[in-house]
């Protein structure tokens, strides 16, 4: 694990081939849960597991281009901005990733 | 009594209309005579641009066929025009050397391009936006030509440079003025515009006056009074239209503009009337559909000799239209002048820009960009010149909060729906309830409504909603798949076959989807229809399932899943119900539920628990959360009920076993019961099967869901053999021909029992092929459980979270 600061933190996740590809994966850091995704074009996308129409876990969710769409409501989520899209409302964490050496990492 | 003899003159949109209205108002009083210039039935001349845009054919947009004026024994000559009329020996010439007879004369020549008086305008590869010949010229001109050239930054121009871009040309829009469609959009308006297809790859040259066309035989420069040459392998003139009147002038009727007529359509010459863009009616000359159509209602009431009131009275013009994928609209009055004030609103944001005029507490005009769901209402507040000055601003431009479900229902009878054919909201209603109308293509087919510019197919499929409530079925209405295509789910599994597609990406790529990864609702759609198509190849593509199916379990609200094991026929024993005690002991199932089809639900298992379940379970999956076969619920039968007639048990059984873990397109329940009495509710079940003495009756097409249906009677037979065949070729067919998503109820309705019973009880060979189908799909199927358990890989992919723990060093 990479040297952590108090305000910033950058935690090593897993090798990039241990993500599958366009399936999302939970992961948990202390108290943040978060959905993982490995996009069709290899980058990799972090935001809060919780779709904030009723927390529906977005890591079991359909990855289609930089969108997830929530499992229970199919509210479509922009893996970028963490915006829900029209008609809907709402926004999620978004975390900052990075792949080194094939590592994932995820900023906290 | 004779018939009289109508002559039409010109077989375009305004003509064919007004003799549709003629033959509504007297179907018989005439024998009817067309003389066309362009050798095609009338078609729709405003989808022109969609046919260059790659959306539509040609044949879709034929709004008359053939068959049409064979059926209203109406005499049709195409490619061939009328030169000449004689009013006072009432008869016409024509370019073939025919000459003609006629009581009653319709003119309606429609308009012709104006074409500039350049030098050089008449160089190859110059040409106007305005009919069949010109699209395929255009078309053709895209496989060998590189850069286009239009003239003409009006609505016509704009959309001709769109089917040029998307043709793959380079594409200048040469505009006189300093804005775009300056007739209908203000400054505003038209700057958002213009930026909107500058991004879409138009290039513009403001303010400049075309000077000449240079080339030698075939163009290949534009000069400039004030600016550089630019170069051209083809130039569009579309800088207006002219009424095409040049033969009823030389034939000595009263022209201006257009031909000049009163308000019955009358011109100055007895029993000759005319109607459309040719026709000049209180100084006025329209180019928009809903006037000529108004204006072909009065002339046929007077020609019929019917009531025609005040004829026609002059329209106020109004457009709504889609420029490049942009919705405008506007009407009356929109340029401030100091007897005006307007309320306005810009986002820059969403790229929305109202602007509505008010004079004297009255709208006298609008233009809206970006977001035209408001048109309807304010044109029907200039149209009925609405008072607005207890009204605010707010409800004046009613933002869209989420009510526009009950709008039809608010509206008065009266109010209109489709502005370009004049169709009211109680037309359509008592259309629908008077023909038992439940689509929109059948509202189109009888009222006319939606068939012109279309952008009113939405209200009519929520008036049809409001009218018939829960008779009406929208999905049969969506056409294409989602919003990532145009194309319908039909045309989606044709381009599978034909082009031997293998792929999900593979088919969004072929087949131009605008999203490129897809979305939630085309993916699992494509994925099915791959392995419906591909059943021995195909390799299922988890990405592309929604969760449940992905997991081949149910997720609940809180993110835990539920296992419902197989249970065949809902017949259980110790030894299994022993199993599933311990599994919810050592996995702490918070709930254990019987379900409505007979089995047990787990419920409440924590994702990384659920391999686990499934491997002390040793039970296959009951496929409770699947688009699939789910399972056969039985009554009790002949072994113990005293009722009971057949082994209800023992065929639901094998039914379950013979069709479990087959993909449908939507979930498929089924039953069977010993006898009429239906203890197993078979009459709403997708399959439903019930004993009578000596035979088993096959119902089909039931629902106990959220649309119930009674099922309808398929066949009786008398074997167990007969019942696996007929539903085998039953559901093939269903796999092959219903809509993803789309329950047998819904897809019964749509095809008709008759149809299905043609194909899988009457039609030997089909049904034997049908069966013959359904047994490779079912012999390629893996139980997923299993495979899941023994796949390290998957199980790792699927249902392994990660917990990592950071220290605050």
């Amino acid at each position: 694990m990479m040297k952590q600061t108090l305000s910033k933190q950058h935690v090593k996740i897993c090798p990039l081939n241990e993500l599958p590809l366009q399936v999302g994966k939970k992961i948990v850091i202390s108290e943040h849960e978060i959905a993982l995704f490995r996009l069709a074009n290899d980058t990799v996308k972090a935001v809060e597991n919780k779709c904030p129409h009723k927390q529906g876990p977005l890591s079991e969710g359909m990855v289609s281009g930089d969108y997830v769409f929530c499992p229970l409501h199919d509210r479509k989520i922009d893996l970028d901005s963490g915006e829900v899209q029209k008609p809907d409302d709402g926004c999620v964490k978004t975390y900052h990733t990075e792949v080194v050496d094939n590592v994932v990492y995820i900023t906290l | 009594m004779t018939k009289r003899k109508l002559i039409l003159i010109g077989n375009g949109m305004a003509g064919v209309r007004c003799l549709e209205e003629i033959l509504k108002e007297a179907p018989d009083r005439f024998e009817i005579t067309v003389f066309g210039r362009e050798c095609h039935p009338n078609y729709n001349r405003l989808m022109l641009s969609s046919v260059l845009q790659g959306d539509t054919t040609i044949d879709d947009i034929v709004l008359n066929s053939y068959e049409w004026y064979k059926k209203n024994n109406i005499t049709l000559y195409t490619g061939e025009t009328v030169t000449g009329i004689q009013t006072e020996k009432k008869t016409i010439q024509t370019d073939k050397g025919k000459s003609m007879a006629y009581d009653d004369l319709i003119i309606a020549t429609g308009s012709n391009p104006f074409m500039l008086p350049l030098p050089g305008a008449d160089k190859e590869g110059v040409i106007a936006f305005r009919d069949i010949k010109d699209c395929e010229t255009m078309i053709q001109s895209s496989e060998k030509y590189k850069k286009a050239v239009v003239i003409g930054g009006g609505l016509l121009g704009l959309e001709a440079a769109r089917g040029l871009l998307n043709l793959g040309m380079d594409v200048d829009v040469v505009h006189i003025m300093d804005h775009l469609m300056e007739r209908q959009l203000d400054v505003t308006a038209s700057t958002m515009l213009k930026a909107e297809l500058e991004i879409q790859g138009m290039n513009f040259l403001m303010n400049h006056q075309t000077e000449a066309i240079l080339g030698s035989g075939r163009v290949k420069k534009v000069t400039f009074r004030n600016g550089k040459p630019v170069k051209a392998d083809l130039v569009v003139m579309a800088v207006g239209i002219k009424p095409n009147v040049g033969m009823a002038a030389d034939s000595g009727i009263e022209t201006n503009r257009g031909i000049v007529v009163n308000d019955y359509m009358e011109t100055s010459a007895p029993d000759v009337y005319t109607v459309g863009e040719c026709a000049e009616h209180r100084e006025m000359v329209y180019g928009l559909v809903a006037p000529l159509y108004e204006q072909g209602k009065a002339l046929a009431k007077r020609i019929c000799e019917k009531d025609a009131g005040k004829g026609y009275e002059g329209s106020i013009l109004s457009t709504k239209l889609k420029v490049s994928g942009v919705d405008v609209f506007s009407a009356g009055e929109f340029v401030d002048d100091p007897t005006v004030r307007a309320v306005r609103i810009q986002d820059d944001f969403e790229k929305i820009y109202k602007k509505i005029v008010i004079r004297d507490n009255k709208i006298v005009g609008a233009v809206l960009f970006g977001d035209t769901s408001e048109s309807r209402n304010l044109l029907n507040m200039i149209n009925n010149e609405t008072d607005v000055s207890d009204m605010s601003q707010v409800n004046i431009l009613q933002t869209n909060d989420g009510n526009s479900a009950s709008t039809v229902a608010d509206m008065s009878d009266s109010e209109t729906i489709c502005g370009c054919n004049g169709v009211s909201k109680g037309d359509i209603v008592s259309a629908i309830q008077n023909d038992k109308l439940t689509s929109v293509a059948q509202v189109r087919d009888c009222t006319n409504a939606s068939r012109s510019c279309g952008t009113c197919k939405g209200l009519v499929g929520e008036l049809l909603e409001h009218t018939l409530g829960d008779d009406y079925d929208s999905a049969c209405e969506k056409e294409s798949v989602c919003s990532c295509t145009t194309l319908t789910h039909e045309e989606v599994v044709s381009e599978i076959r034909t082009k031997g597609l293998s792929h999900t990406r593979e088919v969004m790529n072929v087949l131009g989807w605008q999203e490129e990864e897809g979305c939630s609702k085309c993916r699992p759609a494509i994925n099915y229809y791959l392995g419906m198509v591909h059943p021995a190849d195909y390799e299922d593509e988890k990405e592309s399932r929604f969760v449940n199916e992905r997991m081949h379990a149910n997720i609940q609200k809180d993110g835990t899943y539920s296992v419902v094991p197989r249970m065949y026929g809902g017949v259980t024993n110790a030894k299994d119900l022993r199993k599933i005690a311990d599994v919810a002991d050592k996995y702490e199932v918070p709930l254990l539920k019987l379900t409505g089809g007979q089995r047990i639900d787990l419920l409440g298992i924590k994702k990384e628990d659920v391999p686990n379940v499934w491997k002390d379970l040793d039970m296959p999956s009951g496929y409770a959360y699947g688009k699939a076969v789910r399972t056969v619920k039985t009554c009790v039968g002949e072994d113990f009920c005293r009722f009971g007639t057949q082994d209800s048990i023992g065929l639901g059984i094998a039914i379950e076993k013979n069709f479990e873990k087959l993909n449908t397109p939507h979930k498929v329940k089924m039953g069977v019961s010993a006898c009429p009495r239906n203890c197993a509710e078979s009459s709403i079940k997708d399959v439903g099967v019930i004993g009578v003495e000596g035979a088993w009756e096959i119902y089909v097409g039931g629902n106990g869901g959220s649309s119930l249906r009674a099922a309808e009677l398929l066949c009786s037979v008398s074997s167990d053999e007969e019942v696996l065949e007929t539903i085998a070729a039953y559901l093939q067919y269903y796999r092959e021909t219903a809509r993803y998503l789309e329950r047998t109820s819904h897809w019964l309705e749509r095809v008709g029992l008759e149809h299905v019973k043609a194909i899988v009880l009457e039609d030997t060979q089909a049904r034997i092929e049908l069966i013959e189908r359904m047994n490779t799909a079912l012999a390629n199927l893996k139980e997923p459980w299993q495979e899941i358990i023994s796949d390290y890989k998957k199980k790792h992919d699927l249902f392994e979270e990660k917990a990592i723990t950071v220290s605050d060093n």
